[in-house]
């Protein structure tokens, strides 16, 4: 009987040849990282139970990212705290204001994570880096602080479920109109504790990009962990960025799966998940006309190079309606430059959004675009529950760069052929 | 151990922005500050009506959402006894067991708001008192019984300097 590739993954990491769905392990970690929100408590732990050196100091990262730059006293506290364990620890990964980018955007990008890792991180959003074909999943602080001591983690070995994305995808239909539409499908527990694994034809032609943003919103089912087996797109995108030896494996023929799932992407349209699920996925031509006041484009979901150059596409030339405030928020410095070469910048400038630096900001309601009372956001980003970007009242709607672009030139939701 | 309280219900995938409102991150500092907004963007009365012991007992999926660890920490804070659902988000469900929050999965489609509960952790048993019906408890993964009956991960982390998972 085959394994999974997560299986094969896991195996490695606790030293056997094989594990099962099911079992508990102790795995070996590539990676632990943190960010300004979870790290304050993960080194409050840390040092709680007694631990004086992280097991690694170049595979623990801490990110500041949320609430920076510092959005209040507080902010800066904490993001001092963190500053401050960092140089006591010595840690070779640990990005700040100026040289920092949202987390699950700049480990990928300075190749930090490889396929093959298993990396944790103190974020629900680590699931990311399954793009990569790594095993990575989202934890606690105090599983963290006891991974930075350790270099380990118990877990349970996921079982998988195989969504096989076939056909070819039509105009303006990207990963995040796939991964809105499994998880209006099976719902936001429908992968509880599992593996989701993507693949099929249609998944071999996205970009990494495309397969962040995929393995990024694994967890709004409720999964422990996103993959996509590594490929010549993956293995390109490692080239002269991976820090250390990818390690490339393949799920095995006879693998058992919990579930596989046949999806035709050719019955995709653009999709936007309305308040106060991710589940709540429809496409967006049967939205159209609801009014809104803010559009975000950016995050760990949709804020890198080839998100901007969506956004861009439709804003180009065009206008910002009066009735909203465009945000968008490259995930990195390097993504940021890489849209000023382009000269992407000039495009939202030019339609009237503001630009800024790379921050989670917004997404999680945290500063950068508050909602009020009674507003409605369409935003690129990952939760749209109930008070996520604001106000208890305020409403959330999630959709892809394309979508959230022309919404902004038109004030109400709308497709970007209609702009 | 045995508890006793009254039930407060919510319904389904009650997500951590519910259980810790982004809006009061400047709390994150400041816990006990924090457990007075619990769960307030599901149920405004929660925080300020709820007596020790209360139990928390929802529909499915509860704690989905962030990793924040603040969420099971300020229900632990505020004083509830445990949290009863058929299913719990595994980020939240680890992290509750990490902090130790009592999390009970079973169902609880017949258990009412305002029903008192007596919930006998070593026999794995929920008897409702209002209603008189007794149910029982998935029991946890023995590492997971490990931690809680360490007293979390760092007190265990504390005993053995490492993980130890022998069970």
């Amino acid at each position: 009987m085959g394994m999974t590739i997560t299986e094969k993954i896991l195996a490695r990491a606790c030293g056997r040849d094989q594990v099962r769905a099911g079992e508990f392990i102790n795995a070996r970690l590539a990676l632990a990282l943190a960010n300004d929100i979870t790290a304050p408590l993960a080194i409050k732990e840390f040092e709680a139970a007694g631990a004086t050196k992280v097991w690694d100091p170049e595979r623990v990262v801490l990110v500041l990212d949320h609430f920076v730059p510092n959005k209040d006293i507080k902010s800066a506290e904490q993001a001092k705290l963190v500053r401050d364990f960092a140089r006591r620890q010595g840690l070779a990964n640990f990005y700040d204001v100026g040289r920092m980018g949202i987390e699950h955007v700049i480990l990928p990008e300075k190749g930090l994570v490889v396929p093959g890792d298993v990396v944790i991180g103190a974020d629900s959003h680590t699931c990311t880096y399954g793009a990569l074909g790594a095993f990575a999943t989202g934890v606690g602080s105090t599983d963290l602080a006891a991974g930075m001591a350790t270099g380990e983690m118990w877990l349970r070995v996921p079982e998988t479920i195989r969504f096989n994305l076939e056909g070819t995808p039509g105009r303006y239909v990207s990963g995040k109109d796939y991964i809105l539409y499994i998880i209006g499908m099976i719902g936001v527990d429908g992968a509880l504790y599992a593996a989701m694994e993507f693949a099929g034809a249609a998944v071999a032609k996205l970009s990494m990009d495309g397969r962040f943003t995929m393995c990024n919103m694994a967890i709004e089912a409720g999964a422990k962990s996103g993959i996509v087996a590594p490929d010549a797109v993956t293995e390109e995108y490692c080239r002269g960025r991976a820090r250390r030896k990818p390690e490339i494996l393949a799920g095995d023929a006879d693998a058992v799966y919990a579930r596989v799932i046949e999806i035709d992407v050719a019955a995709i349209e653009p999709q936007v998940a309305r308040p106060h699920l991710p589940s709540n996925a429809a496409p967006a031509s049967t939205l159209a006309g609801v009014s809104i006041d803010q559009v975000v484009i950016g995050s760990c979901t949709n804020g890198r190079i080839e998100d901007l150059r969506m956004a861009a596409e439709v804003m180009k030339g065009r206008r910002v309606s009066p009735r909203v405030r465009a945000i968008v928020i490259p995930g990195s410095q390097e993504v940021y430059r890489q849209a000023m070469h382009e000269g992407l910048i000039d495009i939202f400038i030019d339609a009237g959004a503001a630009v800024s630096t790379p921050t989670c900001g917004p997404c999680l309601g945290g500063h950068m675009g508050i909602l009020a009372a009674g507003e409605r956001a369409v935003s690129t980003t990952n939760r749209n529950f109930v008070g996520r970007m604001g106000h208890v009242d305020s409403e959330v709607y999630l959709a892809g760069p394309y979508v959230a672009a022309a919404t902004a030139v038109t004030g109400t939701v709308a497709m970007p052929d209609n702009v | 151990m045995i508890l006793r309280g009254k039930v407060w219900k919510f319904g389904d995938n009650i997500s951590t922005d519910h259980i810790a409102p982004g809006r009061y991150f400047h709390l994150r500092t400041n816990l006990p500050e924090l457990a007075k907004h619990v769960l307030e963007d599901a149920n405004p009365d929660f925080a300020s009506q709820m007596q020790p012991g209360d139990f928390i007992v929802a529909g499915r999926n509860f704690g989905l959402g962030s990793s924040r660890e603040h969420a099971p920490r300020i229900i632990s804070l505020a004083g509830a006894g445990a949290v009863l659902a058929p299913s719990f988000a595994r980020i939240f469900f680890r992290n509750s067991i990490n902090v130790g929050l009592p999390v009970l999965e079973l169902d609880t489609s017949g258990i009412n708001q305002g029903d008192q509960l007596e919930v006998d952790f070593e026999a794995g048993s929920v008897k409702n008192i209002t209603t008189g019906e007794t149910l029982s408890f998935r029991p946890l993964p023995p590492v997971m019984v490990k931690i809680l009956g360490d007293g979390g991960i760092v007190a265990h982390f504390k005993k053995y300097r490492d993980f130890n998972l022998e069970t």
